[in-house]
């Protein structure tokens, strides 16, 4: 997988993964093109477009688009589901998660994601052990301090 | 519930009740109520402002404040906002033994740090202390870190560390997922810094490991590593098929948590069968035996029933599936596999799910070029003709025009060839270009008659002539001129079109282009005399736009060859103020070329100046260049390149436009396309292009084209003196150089001089080993006077910036008479790339300003590293890239004596191993090698065809990038 990008309705960038190291000039420029691709699309038009050599794998939860680009030789279908995965993921730690969760939780999905994928393949596909491994993280943070999510450190200032 | 009222980045907060009721949060104003971008933009600046000064401040912050701050800031970039600051901060919080200070000190350097050199130390220091920490939670933070900015300078650092992590007896799964790929990660950006060592055997046995997850994460390395590497991974097969085996025959609920809907470990399998293409088919018959059946199994369960309604369930049983395809695709080599194989697909084709009616239609196309399974996938054409007509989705339109092309032969061409024209009809915009593009290709490539082939290009203009571009109507100007027996059909043909009261202006250059030369050929009939002819076409000349104009007045002046009768009808136009007068220099000046042209020469000068054009030389087909072009990455880019090309790459010249300046400034019209250039000599092929103007390009395979470098070609190597003598400017000139002789000289050698003048030598050496080069320049001052202020600067064009990496220190400003002064150049070559930088050179001689430029040869060849490979192995890789895309052919005439020890040393010299005993004849040559970016390898092979008797040569060259082929030919089809 080259990257990852979750976006809502509106346009609204909300978590970015790049798995090749790209100038952010093209990054950005890369985004809003994609963007614009994915969001003019019908409900009930295929996930899977052809997009520079690239292929893109995208689907919408909710308000949220979940679009993945991978290279011309890898499986559409498995990564769709892979993007399930991590909804299911993001779905069981946040319980039922909605775009909100990932504005104020974004460090969350990061290492969620992180956790789940890594390098741009997949690290484990097991959901008990991902969590697992978020679970001893968050443990390790409560050891540190009482927990404080990041919004109410930020509302603190 | 709602306790806090808060703030955030200094913003009030109010609540949302519904929406989020789980949480009790706050929401900024700004992201709900939308606010205007510029108060946003206003709050966040002064948000930036007042972490700035709290970094700045003088008392010390303690970690939580850093971390808040950091995850501030962070928080801000991801709203889309550029942050430059706050990195040393995030860098210091890598130190603290505090969990949550060092995770998101790690996050903001995962996600905002690009390869800084001076931070990329202090952070290579943290993760080396957590590495060595032993907890593995930090260790996993630590990888995770160097696989998210996977510099180079992080795989320096670390490349050696990981495999001995990965392979410990005592480092835990989870730590082991983590390095394997980190090591992938590393390995794609820097292939040449991770070793190959004892580990490699260590980690193909991880494939039997007991925890998933851990082969899971060592299935994707092997597989990267692999590709590469195919000989030291080779025992992987084995273990890949057996855990393949074990895990398609397991029950459901074997696997546990690696179950995903009732599917067992379906990404493991997706990854298997992915590693397993990397090779052929396994040669120990058990394995294979076993493969065969774990093939079979997949495809079988494929037609149990679901085992659950979720549409995970059967995405996650037909990701397995496909994937099984690929791979019975790959080895191509069981019938019965692949005509299973191609039946599945057909079902999947009426599917309802669109997902899988598109993935249908492009397994398919790679299955359309097996011999064994091209006829049963024949059998589907009625399905994708109507997936054509019916489908709703644009991109799946588009998949099912790919299969078409790919399933059409000899027996089904017209039928499909006329479904596309049907489809054209109502076409999206997008995808008109490229049907155009696909039916001219099938009607040459199966046109048995070429009446037919006439009728189908005239077709394609007649319903979507916009979209034709120039190579399709070249291309059927060049059919009709090569092939006699078309002639009179074609005349007769674009003049009943001509007919029509509204058509296309294409249609009139064809019908001008052919009439000018053929118009005899149908003047018999009194239904298209000379003079309705001329009347016709002339009826049309003030629709038409300028090119086609001066195209018209070229057709004209051919009738009065043709057609003396009407003399001085056609006189009378070109006479008129409206042409002599014209306020465009090219329609006034061929008017009054042609005009006085037709005035005084003899009619025996008329008929050799205006005879009929020679046949074009045969040459691979500009559409399919085209086509493949399109298809190609980088779609901007490659619009310029077809720009570029358009002027200079066209197997025929029949483009009216490209007579340039200093063509119209000659006396005569001897650059004219329309063939007067070529006329004064004998009418064979292939035209010479005496102009010395666009036409050098055009014809470069002919013989005074291009002037040859030496008369023996082995000076091309070794003679620096040679060099000398080739390029000498008197005035240095502020334009580059052109010296592409000097230039291609280099491609295939690294030493010599690349520029000379009266003033001034430029002498180069340089070495490559992968990915790197260092090129030593050396200037030499031939006066005895002190060059003043020297500055050479070495100008990389933006898009070759992002694929080449160039690293110079300046020189001294003062070179003394008779001294040489020497400039290092640093070179890294970051992905494959086409141009070459240009150095400029600017000093003050004798008081004058001197400026020049000459091209800098750095070749993406340079970056070659040659493979030894065996006559199978060639051939199998041979066959892999058998994709359009990937091969990339030019046929051209010699420029040097054919010798063929000379070839051989050029075929080195160039950078691929010279593999002998590989083809089947002997005449023949074949070379392999690899071409080294810092982001990826691309494997490259390539054939010379040398052919004697017609002192020409055929060169191919397959490697997986289209681009690089392409690049790869032009180079070395200048050598020979």
């Amino acid at each position: 997988m080259r990257f990852m990008l979750l976006f809502s309705r509106q346009g609204k960038l909300r978590l970015q993964k790049w798995y090749l190291a790209t100038a952010d000039k093209d990054k950005k420029k890369m985004v809003r093109e994609l963007m614009q691709v994915v969001l003019a699309r019908k409900p009930k038009m295929c996930s899977f477009l052809e997009w520079r050599d690239l292929k893109v794998v995208y689907k919408r939860y909710a308000s949220l688009y979940f679009c993945c680009a991978i290279e011309g030789q890898d499986n559409e279908l498995i990564t769709l589901e892979l993007i399930h995965r991590y909804v299911e993921l993001l779905d069981k730690y946040f319980g039922s998660v909605c775009e909100l969760d990932i504005i104020f939780n974004f460090e969350k999905a990061y290492f969620i994601l992180d956790e789940f994928v890594m390098g741009g393949e997949i690290q484990d596909t097991s959901k008990k052990s991902v969590l697992k491994a978020i679970e001893q993280a968050d443990l390790l943070q409560e050891e540190d301090e009482s927990p404080r999510s990041v919004l109410e450190e930020m509302g603190l200032a | 519930m709602f306790t806090n009222v808060c703030f955030c980045l200094g913003l009030k907060m109010v609540q949302v009740a519904e929406g989020c009721p789980k949480h009790s949060v706050l929401i900024c104003v700004l992201f709900i109520s939308g606010k205007s971008k510029e108060a946003e933009i206003k709050r966040i600046n002064k948000e930036l402002a007042n972490i700035r000064s709290k970094f700045k401040g003088d008392k010390a912050l303690d970690g939580y404040s850093k971390k808040k701050y950091v995850c501030k800031l962070l928080f801000i970039f991801l709203l889309g906002h550029d942050i430059d600051f706050g990195h040393m901060e995030a860098v210091n919080l890598l130190s603290s033994n505090r969990y949550t200070e060092k995770q998101i000190g790690y996050l903001f350097i995962s996600v905002l740090v690009n390869s800084n050199s001076e931070l990329i130390r202090l952070i290579n220091n943290a993760i080396k202390n957590d590495l060595a920490s032993r907890n593995p939670t930090f260790m996993g933070l630590a990888l995770h870190c160097i696989a998210n900015v996977g510099s180079r300078e992080m795989a320096e650092a670390f490349a050696g560390e990981i495999p001995k992590i990965l392979v410990a007896g005592d480092t835990m799964d989870s730590v082991k997922q983590s390095a394997a790929l980190c090591l992938l990660r590393l390995y794609r950006t820097s292939p040449d810094l991770v070793p190959m060592g004892d580990w490699t055997s260590r980690v193909v046995h991880l494939l039997n490991d007991q925890h998933l997850g851990v082969v899971t994460a060592a299935t994707s390395l092997i597989t990267t590593l692999a590709q590469k590497n195919p000989e030291e991974f080779k025992t992987s097969v084995s273990l890949a098929v057996s855990r393949l085996s074990r895990i398609v025959t397991s029950a459901s609920t074997d696997l546990q948590d690696y179950t995903y809907y009732f599917v067992p470990a379906p990404w493991l399998s997706v990854k298997l069968l992915r590693l397993l293409q990397c090779y052929p088919p396994p040669e120990d018959p058990a394995v294979r035996g076993r493969l065969t059946e774990c093939l079979e199994t997949i495809l079988n369960k494929a037609q149990e029933p679901p085992k659950s309604k979720k549409v995970q369930h059967s995405n996650a049983k037909n990701a397995v599936l496909f994937e099984a395809i690929s791979l019975i695709i790959h080895h191509d080599s069981e019938p019965n596999l692949l005509v299973r194989a191609c039946n599945q697909l057909g079902q999947f084709l009426q599917h309802r799910e669109t997902n899988l009616r598109y993935l249908a239609l492009e397994s398919m196309c790679t299955l359309a070029s097996s011999e064994f399974s091209h006829e049963a996938v024949k059998t589907h054409i009625e399905t994708v003709i109507n997936a054509l007509k019916t489908e709703r989705d644009v991109s799946v339109r588009q998949r099912a025009v790919d299969l078409l092309y790919a399933m059409c032969d000899r027996s089904n061409a017209q039928q499909i060839v006329a479904e596309m024209l049907n489809y054209l009809e109502t076409a999206d915009y997008s995808i008109r270009e490229e049907i155009v593009l696909k039916v001219a290709i099938l009607a040459e490539k199966y046109a048995v008659d070429y009446t037919w082939y006439v009728d189908t290009i005239l077709n394609l203009i007649r319903i979507a002539g916009d979209y034709v571009s120039e190579e399709v109507w070249y291309r059927v100007i060049q059919i009709v001129i090569n092939r006699d027996d078309v002639q009179g059909y074609a005349a007769k043909t674009v003049f009943e079109a001509l007919q029509a009261p509204a058509c296309h202006e294409n249609l009139v250059k064809v019908g001008g282009y052919i009439l000018g030369e053929f118009g005899n050929l149908i003047a018999g009939d009194p239904r298209s005399s000379p003079l309705i002819q001329f009347n016709l076409l002339h009826s049309k000349f003030h629709l038409c736009s300028v090119p086609t104009r001066a195209l018209l007045l070229s057709t004209y002046i051919k009738f009065v060859n043709l057609f003396p009768e009407i003399k001085t009808t056609i006189q009378d136009v070109l006479r008129s103020d409206s042409q002599l007068k014209n306020a465009d220099v090219e329609l006034q000046q061929r008017a009054v070329e042609y005009l006085r042209l037709s005035t005084i020469a003899s009619t025996d000068i008329l008929a050799t100046v205006l005879e009929e054009m020679p046949p074009f030389p045969e040459r691979e087909s500009s559409i399919l260049a085209k086509l493949k072009k399109k298809k190609g990455p980088g779609t901007v880019t490659d619009l310029e390149e077809i720009k570029k090309e358009r002027s200079s790459d066209m197997n025929g010249s029949a483009e009216p436009a490209s007579v340039n300046a200093s063509a119209v400034s000659t006396p005569s019209p001897s650059a004219d396309l329309l063939g007067l250039g070529a006329a004064p000599v004998t009418n064979s092929a292939p035209p010479p292009s005496s102009s010395g103007s666009l036409l050098v390009d055009v014809f470069s395979d002919s013989a005074s084209a291009v002037a040859p470098l030496a008369p023996g070609s082995d000076d091309n190597f070794a003679s620096p003196d040679l060099a000398s003598s080739e390029v000498v400017s008197e005035e240095p000139a502020d334009t580059v150089h052109d010296a592409d002789e000097l230039f291609h000289k280099f491609v295939c050698k690294n030493n010599g001089v690349l520029f000379e003048n009266q003033l001034l030598q430029i002498g180069l050496k340089s070495e490559f080993r992968q990915n790197l080069g260092r090129m030593f320049i050396f200037y030499g001052n031939k006066t005895s006077t002190q060059f003043l202020n020297f500055t050479p600067t070495v100008i990389c064009s933006d898009d070759l910036q992002s694929s080449l990496n160039l690293q110079t220190k300046p020189v001294d400003p003062t070179v003394d008479g008779g001294a040489q002064v020497q400039q290092v150049v640093n070179i890294e070559c970051v992905s494959d790339f086409m141009e070459a930088p240009i150095l400029n050179i600017q000093f003050r001689y004798g008081g004058t300003f001197q400026n020049l430029s000459v091209k800098l040869p750095i070749t993406l060849n340079k970056f070659f590293q040659p493979t030894e490979m065996s006559s199978q192995d060639f051939f199998q890789r041979w066959k892999q890239l058998s994709n359009p895309k990937q091969e990339v052919q030019n046929i051209f005439k010699a420029k040097h004596p054919m010798d063929a020890e000379i070839t051989k040393a050029k075929i080195i010299g160039f950078g691929s191993a010279l593999l002998e005993e590989v083809d089947p004849n002997p005449a023949n040559f074949v070379g392999a090698g690899i071409i080294h970016t810092k982001t990826t390898q691309i494997g490259c092979l390539l054939r010379l065809e040398p052919n004697l008797q017609a002192q020409m040569y055929r060169l191919t060259l397959r490697t997986s990038k289209e681009a690089v082929s392409q690049r790869l030919c032009e180079l070395l089809s200048e050598q020979f």
